[in-house]
């Protein structure tokens, strides 16, 4: 039984926001949480939830103009890596947190082999030779299930399947053995049948890798089974925060609700029309005062419009950011 | 104040749907036209252009010496309250000569580019639209074309073809479309294949119509900006072949015949060459400006 | 690869074949042009001609012969002046003339490469808009004014150079900077949107989250993808050279071969216009398709596009 651990991430109060000619987007405003070590969480949302952004921003990859984080803190083993020297940041990058990147066609570059490219990060933060970094690149080629890897670390990106170029990426991610991992939706740019390998292959991986990986997607059904914990986000803010079990069994969040309905399910028996959640993700320039998805939500009351709700706690580890849970609101039925 | 346990109330949908929190769109031009103003160059070579024009369709009519009018009395001059820019070797009036080489370099330009624009768009349009065997054998052509160094045939045809207006309009027609050919046969395969053509065809709209009425507005963006940019183009050509002696035949003259006139005498008078110098490189200054500033506008990918 | 080598050479000798027949085509429309039989010229000459071009043959025998002289190298005789032949001129002026060009590409790429790094490095801060302005400059006064200007400024004003003349080397400089002037702008600007356009790519944000420091990220990932479209300006670039040089070598009185076509032009010397351009249109060509092979050289994608691994 583990004792309790330091966090090896933790996140406070992060702001990140865009400014553009026509105003400031507000992408982040505002999210706490952390992530133990080994530990696999998945951040759930729609397009423009600010999940990828917030990926960026721990990697402090956003560039200015016109991105900024504007406040907030970002520790990494204690240290907050919002406070540190660009230079401090590189010898981070790659060696304590590395990311997968989201398109594998875009993401590696057409001019370099990807021995190259997958080598230069060993190179850079560990020293050693390059004979050495050649035996281990392969390794790890074979590792994320490439065949004839000494091939392949000859060859160019365009040589290769989207599937494998994935895998690439992954093994590029995992080659410092980094503390953590972040995946921006590794599946979402590949085809179904390569989504499944890939979702295979990070769960082997998983159990092999000492990181901790933090999983981003609008996928519900991918972090199943691969996450044991959940974050949901909607429009820069996290709106419910559990352990897969409590966020998939026992969600509190219309949102997350809505999520889930919209996961289609093989053993429906009636023919059902495709649930969806309606409405539109509320402009990030100039956000509601209230709860971000009032405007959609079913349940939503007068005090939804007014203010925003602080997080109620269900259980241990289980948060939600929704007036429902105050105990002045009317109980009401999920519509399944 | 409300009280707290009306607060608690669930809201009616219909009062949901009255707030709208979504940001309203703007359309293409309008948000273009902004980004466009944003650009206080393109701005300023606008407003030049615009005045430019103004004074070569009004400027000799409202002169007080005509264009061609010797005066073997006064030449040379300085420059002077009754001939602003001086006179010229024959003692015609710079000023008034220069405002009139501004309707021919500025017509040469507006008009070869409107050639230039016109079989540039038909045929890449047509050659895109069409696809397949057709699509291959009208770009193969235009490969060909572009592997040819246009100005030397264009230098044969002014030889050939003699000094003159509508020659130079012949000549710099042959040539320059084949970029505007090519940007527009690669707008008209990309939307093609874009959905909302698609959409349209299902909705049993006929090719024409397709074509005018889907496809052509969208591809107008880099068009209008090929055009613009192949003004200064043109008038450089012209300014060019008048200078090696192949432009327009004196009395007539462009920008680029005073030019290279006041090359001959410049070191003494140097007001010859200055002012249609100056006219020239602002003219091109501004159309390139401008032509910058419409590229960055009209980019559809800067939309936020 | 060799595919592609091969495509490219049919496609040179297609072009030349083209260029060959359109100034035979164009010389027959001259009127009292050298494949006429015109008394206005000189007998000596109309000898040259006749013995050269047999105008009695038959229209395609002249126009093969025509052809097959040109593949022999043989540019033609002067139509106004008895002794010389075009080849003659070429071979005294093209030195020069390679010269000046030579100096003149160094310059342009030498500044306009780093203007277009550091100006897309340092987007929209002090050093690109530095950059932009000249370069719009550099764009839009055409050669034969910047060259007056110059000639001004640094020789008459202040009397650094000579204006004229050909001799010592100094005497490169002031025209090769002018004919470097466009090419410089047009390259800065294309380097600078070029790697802008790189630059924003999400390879690069790969390259970023690696670690790399910023000099690497642009030397090494950044360069080499932005390098290809400028690549491809090398053909036109030469060719502007050229053209530009018709102007610079009419302006500082240098003895190269575009200022001897330009008198060509003045003299209605025909058959020197036609050889010559038949010259020039020919060495670009040759020029693109050596282009187009660097250009092959440095996108992996063209060298290897014939093999794919599952």
């Amino acid at each position: 039984m583990r004792g309790k651990m330091e966090p090896v991430l933790r996140i406070k109060d992060l702001k990140t926001e865009f400014f553009t000619y026509t105003g400031v987007v507000k992408a982040v405003r505002g999210i706490d949480f952390s992530v133990n070590p080994g530990e696999a969480v998945g951040i759930v949302g729609e397009s423009g939830c600010g999940k990828t952004v917030t990926g960026l921003s721990i990697m402090r990859l956003i560039t200015y103009p016109p991105g900024k984080i504007v406040s907030g803190e970002v520790s990494l083993d204690g240290t907050d890596l919002l406070k540190l020297s660009e230079s401090e940041m590189r010898k981070i990058r790659g060696a304590k947190i590395s990311m997968i990147f989201q398109d594998p066609m875009t993401s590696l570059n057409p001019a370099l082999t990807i021995g190259f490219q997958l080598s230069e990060m060993l190179i850079l933060h560990k020293n050693i030779t390059k004979e050495e970094t050649k035996k281990k690149i392969i390794e790890l080629l074979s590792m994320v299930r490439i065949k004839s890897p000494e091939n392949v670390f000859n060859q160019y990106p365009h040589q290769l399947s989207g599937g494998m170029r994935q895998r690439a990426m992954i093994a590029l991610a995992l080659s410092c053995e980094p503390k953590i991992v972040i995946a921006d939706e590794p599946t979402t740019s590949v085809d179904v049948t390569i989504q499944a390998q890939i979702l295979n292959l990070l769960q082997d991986l998983k159990s092999r890798v000492n990181s901790s990986i933090i999983l981003i997607t609008h996928n519900l059904a991918v972090v199943a089974g691969l996450c044991s914990r959940i974050i949901v986000m909607y429009a820069g803010l996290i709106v419910e925060e559990g352990n897969d079990r409590q966020v998939f069994d026992n969600p509190k969040h219309p949102y997350t609700w809505g999520l889930l309905r919209a996961v289609p399910r093989v053993d429906e028996q009636e023919k059902e029309r495709l649930s969806t959640i309606k409405g539109l993700p509320p402009d990030l320039m100039s956000p509601p005062k209230g709860c971000p998805f009032a405007m959609r939500c079913s349940y939503a009351m007068k005090i939804c419009f007014e203010e925003r709700p602080p997080y109620f706690n269900s259980e241990e580890g289980h948060r939600t950011m929704c007036w429902l849970l105050d105990k002045r609101a009317q109980k009401v039925k999920r519509d399944e | 104040m409300i009280n707290e346990k009306e607060l608690f109330e669930p809201v009616k949908t219909e009062e949901i749907e009255a707030k709208e929190y979504i940001r309203p769109s703007i359309g293409y031009w309008a948000d273009a036209w902004r980004r466009l103003k944003k650009n206080k160059l393109a701005l300023i070579g606008l407003y030049i252009i615009i005045v430019l024009i103004a004074l070569a369709i009004f400027g000799p009519m409202v002169s007080v010496y005509e264009y061609d009018a010797t005066n073997l009395n006064n030449v040379y001059a300085p420059i002077s309250g009754s001939h602003w820019f001086g006179t010229d070797e024959l003692g015609r009036d710079v000023f008034t000569r220069v405002l009139y080489g501004a309707r021919i370099s500025l017509a040469v330009g507006f008009v070869a580019s409107f050639i230039n624009l016109i079989i540039g768009v038909l045929y890449g349009g047509i050659s895109g639209f069409m696809g397949g065997k057709v699509d291959n054998v009208m770009m193969r052509f235009v490969d060909i074309l572009y592997g040819v160094p246009i100005l030397l045939i264009v230098i044969l045809l002014m030889v050939v073809l003699g000094p003159g207006l509508t020659n130079i309009f012949i000549a710099l027609g042959i040539g320059y479309w084949v970029g505007m050919a090519r940007i527009v046969r690669g707008q008209t395969l990309s939307l093609k294949e874009q959905e909302f053509t698609l959409a349209a065809k299902t909705l049993g709209a006929s090719r024409t119509r397709i074509l005018v009425r889907h496809i052509i507005p969208n591809a107008i963006g880099p068009i209008i900006v090929t055009a613009t940019l192949l003004i200064p183009n043109a008038i450089f050509f012209e300014a060019f072949l008048s200078f090696i002696g192949l432009g327009v035949s004196a009395p007539v003259a462009s920008w680029g015949v005073l030019a290279s006139d006041g090359v001959r005498s410049f070191q003494s008078h140097p007001n010859l060459l200055f002012f249609p110098a100056l006219f020239i490189s602002i003219t091109m200054l501004s159309f390139n400006f401008l032509g910058d500033g419409l590229r960055d506008a009209l980019d559809p990918r800067q939309r936020k | 690869m060799r595919k592609f080598v091969i495509q490219r050479v049919i496609a040179m000798l297609i072009t030349l074949f083209i260029i060959a027949t359109i100034t035979f085509f164009l010389a027959k429309a001259i009127p009292g042009g050298p494949f006429t039989k015109e008394k206005a010229v000189p007998d000596a000459v109309l000898k040259n001609l006749e013995r050269k071009y047999h105008f009695d043959d038959p229209l395609w025998k002249q126009y093969a012969d025509y052809i097959i002289s040109l593949a022999k190298g043989d540019l033609g005789p002067s139509f106004r002046y008895d002794a010389l032949t075009v080849n003659d001129i070429v071979r005294k002026g093209f030195p020069v003339s390679a010269l000046l060009g030579f100096v003149a590409i160094l310059i342009s790429l030498g500044l306009g490469l780093p203007a277009g790094i550091i100006s897309a490095y340092k987007q929209n801060f002090w050093q690109d808009n530095f950059v932009m302005f000249f370069s719009i400059l550099g764009i839009s006064i055409p050669n034969f004014i910047l060259a007056t200007l110059f000639m001004y400024i640094f020789g008459l004003k202040l009397h650094i150079f000579n204006i004229a003349g050909w001799g010592r080397w100094q005497d490169v400089i002031l025209p090769a900077v002018t004919l470097a002037a466009y090419p410089t702008a047009y390259i800065a600007r294309l380097m600078r949107s070029s790697m802008l356009d790189v630059l924003s790519q999400d390879y690069i944000k790969t390259a970023r989250s690696k670690g790399l420091s910023e000099y690497r990220v642009m030397i090494i990932h950044a360069l080499k993808n932005a390098l290809i479209p400028v690549v491809t300006y090398l053909g036109p670039l030469i060719a502007a050279i050229f053209t530009g040089s018709f102007i610079v070598e009419r302006l500082f009185f240098i003895p190269g071969l575009g200022r001897y076509y330009v008198t060509s032009i003045y003299d209605r010397d025909y058959t020197v216009i036609l050889g010559t351009t038949v010259f020039y249109a020919a060495f670009l060509i040759i020029a693109n398709f050596v282009v187009d092979i660097i250009y092959a050289f440095l996108d992996p994608r063209i060298t290897y596009s014939t093999e794919k691994i599952k």
